[in-house]
């Protein structure tokens, strides 16, 4: 792999063994300059593996790591300009938050006066300018999460590595903690590397994402190829949520697989992924909740395609959630799936024990071998 | 009865060893030792309220000599526990497996189970002029005639600061257990080396331990007799055997009695003083750990 100073961060053929358990397995990646890029895998999946080893706590068995084109198996932690968020921040607590800060920069040697200087520009950056001489202690949780980005941020490093940092947080905190992700690294215009096991911090943050599962990449993309384009079962199964069906293929016709599932249902689907099923393969089938329409069977309103998926069912219940909001259809042959609906509050929403016909087309429909 | 009587009738059942404790066994006995350095003796049988006792300690130089050996002394022990036991607090509470913690913690255990008497009756098979290293040295050949190594300050000393380490690890390695790992990660990461990771992440989070260790390891040596007589000799000069040679020897009490509160005065302005310089408080230190 040639070694190329549009990315800031390289690694080819990473491996890392713990014992006989392959941590990370033959891993090869390349962030460009500025992006927001994203591991992304189940725990245990290797990913905090990967992350120590770029950041220098754990030395790869095999491969190479370049920053900014240059190697750095060979350089000790504090010599790399990576820095690192971690997962329990580890601010140190018997500093207050100024020292914090002006840690690394003491570290470096920097004049008392620049600290003072960068200290604050990083703090006013960060939109926290009256906090330095607080302990952290007095700090609420999105505070430190700021904070510990601003300590790591007023080092200039050619890259940050996040280890799930928002996992402490609650809900609506890491909601809007994930914008404002987003909208520092733009601000800093610096390369974040993110690991997580939250497949929305990822979706919603990130440029690109790699799908880790059992120390390899499996896909790595955009979130919307990801999402819509998963080369593999994993992928599909882990990002975004589905219907989840294991089918025998009948027929393979234009490119339209039709399938029965083990209940007996049969549904139409397109090939994904590498592997193209053959007749009397086995194959998974993953539909998404918002490509199921959910009629309700007595109204002819919608003309449905004639190629596409539809099921007659009866509403088992309702998952509201705004406009996020569920059903759930028991089919005749008694499984349940999921649809998108749209609750506005009035007569016309769907009730439990409604007659609905689901309507989907099989361009939606992924079928993976196996 | 109602249950807030009970409740409060619980409480009190629940206190009274422990007040009984400090009353009859720490308070009494010292008011009872505060009133008889009080005393002077002005004739056989008869005694007057007055501070001699007090101003015969700071007019006979070889009494508070002694007692100014004896702090430095205890000082340098203090000193050396803590600048070998916190290698070995780090090792077991941040280094080692979660399984040889237990062993090695077993281990700085082990000699506490054997009396301070039999430990040091070790040292002095070990030390003395026909003792194991003196003899083993004359028989590899590198000293001719036998040499004496106990009856020095440098025996007292390492006598010391084996009895007490253990009360300067245990401290330590139980604040140094609290300690993410993560800190000293990211001490590295944001650029330090390991002398700074040492000096401004580790050593300042392990200060309410370094500071408790010091202040029980300080006031048992100050406050040892043992192995001070038994490895120095009549040379050792310790001030606790100025206070025995005062109510056993000379069967003057009055004058021990002031020794005495003389030497815990000297302790708790030595441990105020550490408080003070550490900048912390009993509360963060003795309490927490």
């Amino acid at each position: 792999m040639q070694s190329n100073l549009e990315y800031d961060l390289q690694c080819s053929a990473v491996k890392k063994h713990f014992g006989s358990v392959r941590a990370v397995d033959d891993v090869s990646l390349d962030i460009p300059k500025g992006s927001f890029f994203s591991i992304l895998g189940p725990s245990g999946c290797g990913k905090t593996t990967l992350m120590r080893m770029i950041a220098g706590f754990e030395s790869p068995d095999s491969g190479d790591i370049r920053i900014k084109g240059k190697s750095v198996v060979a350089t000790p932690p504090n010599r790399r300009n990576v820095k690192m968020v971690f997962q329990h921040l580890a601010l140190f607590p018997m500093m207050n938050v100024y020292e914090n800060i002006a840690y690394g920069l003491r570290c470096n040697g920097v004049s008392k006066s620049d600290i003072r200087l960068k200290v604050h520009d990083v703090l006013e950056r960060i939109s926290l300018p009256d906090v330095a001489s607080r302990e952290i202690t007095q700090l609420s949780g999105g505070q430190k999460q700021r904070i510990a980005i601003a300590r790591c941020m007023v080092l200039d490093p050619d890259v940050l590595l996040l280890d799930e940092p928002l996992g402490a947080l609650d809900l609506k905190l890491r909601e809007a903690m994930k914008i404002e992700l987003k909208l520092l690294q733009h601000q800093f215009d610096t390369t974040f590397v993110y690991i997580t096991h939250d497949q929305s911090e990822a979706l919603v943050m990130s440029d690109n994402v790699a799908i880790m599962n059992e120390g390899k990449f499996v896909q790595t993309g955009t979130p919307q190829e990801l999402y819509h384009n998963p080369a593999e079962a994993f992928v599909a199964g882990f990002v975004g949520d589905n219907n989840r069906w294991s089918g025998k293929v009948k027929t393979v016709t234009n490119g339209i697989i039709t399938t029965e599932t083990k209940a007996g249902l049969t549904i139409k689907g397109s090939a994904r992924g590498d592997v193209k099923p053959d007749v009397g393969g086995v194959v998974s089938i993953f539909v998404r909740p918002e490509f199921i329409a959910a009629k309700v069977s007595a109204k002819k309103s919608g003309k449905s395609n004639a190629n596409n998926n539809t099921i007659d069912g009866l509403v088992d219940s309702i998952l509201f959630n705004g406009a996020n909001s569920r059903v759930l259809v028991r089919d005749k042959v008694g499984e349940l799936i999921e649809a998108d609906v749209i609750l506005t509050g009035g007569t016309d929403d769907l009730k439990p024990n409604d007659p609905v016909r689901l309507d989907w087309s099989p361009d939606q429909t992924m079928c993976f071998v196996g | 009865m109602r249950a807030t009587d009970i409740k409060r009738l619980s409480l009190y059942l629940l206190f009274a060893p422990f007040a009984l404790w400090i009353l009859l066994l720490i308070l009494l006995p010292h008011a009872g030792m505060m009133y008889i350095s009080l005393r002077e003796k002005v004739a056989p049988r008869v005694y007057e309220f007055g501070f001699e006792n007090y101003i015969n300690f700071f007019n006979e130089p070889i009494y508070w000599n002694t007692l100014i050996r004896t702090g430095s002394m205890s000082l340098l022990v203090t000193f050396l526990a803590l600048l070998l036991g916190f290698p070995i607090a780090y090792y077991i509470a941040k280094i080692a497996g979660n399984r040889s913690r237990g062993a090695l913690f077993l281990m700085c255990l082990i000699p506490l189970w054997v009396s301070d008497l039999i430990r040091a009756f070790g040292w002095i098979l070990l030390l003395r002029e026909t003792g194991v290293i003196s003899s083993s040295l004359q028989w590899v050949g590198l000293i001719g005639t036998p040499i004496e190594f106990l009856y020095n300050d440098a025996a007292v000393i390492m006598g010391l600061v084996y009895t007490v380490i253990l009360f300067m690890i245990v401290p330590l390695v139980s604040t140094l257990d609290g300690m993410d790992k993560s800190l000293i990660e990211a001490g590295y990461n944001l650029g330090g080396n390991g002398p700074t990771v040492l000096r401004r992440i580790i050593i300042p989070y392990a200060m309410p331990g370094i500071v408790a260790g010091c202040i029980v390891v300080f006031m048992l040596t100050a406050g040892s007799y043992l192995t001070p007589i038994l490895l120095g000799g009549k040379n050792s000069s310790w001030f606790t055997e100025q206070i025995y040679d005062q109510f056993i020897t000379r069967y003057n009490w009055e004058s021990g009695a002031a020794f005495g509160f003389l030497l815990l005065a000297f302790t708790s302005i030595a441990v105020w003083l550490g408080l003070k310089l550490s900048g912390q408080t009993l509360n963060s230190t003795v309490a927490d750990t």
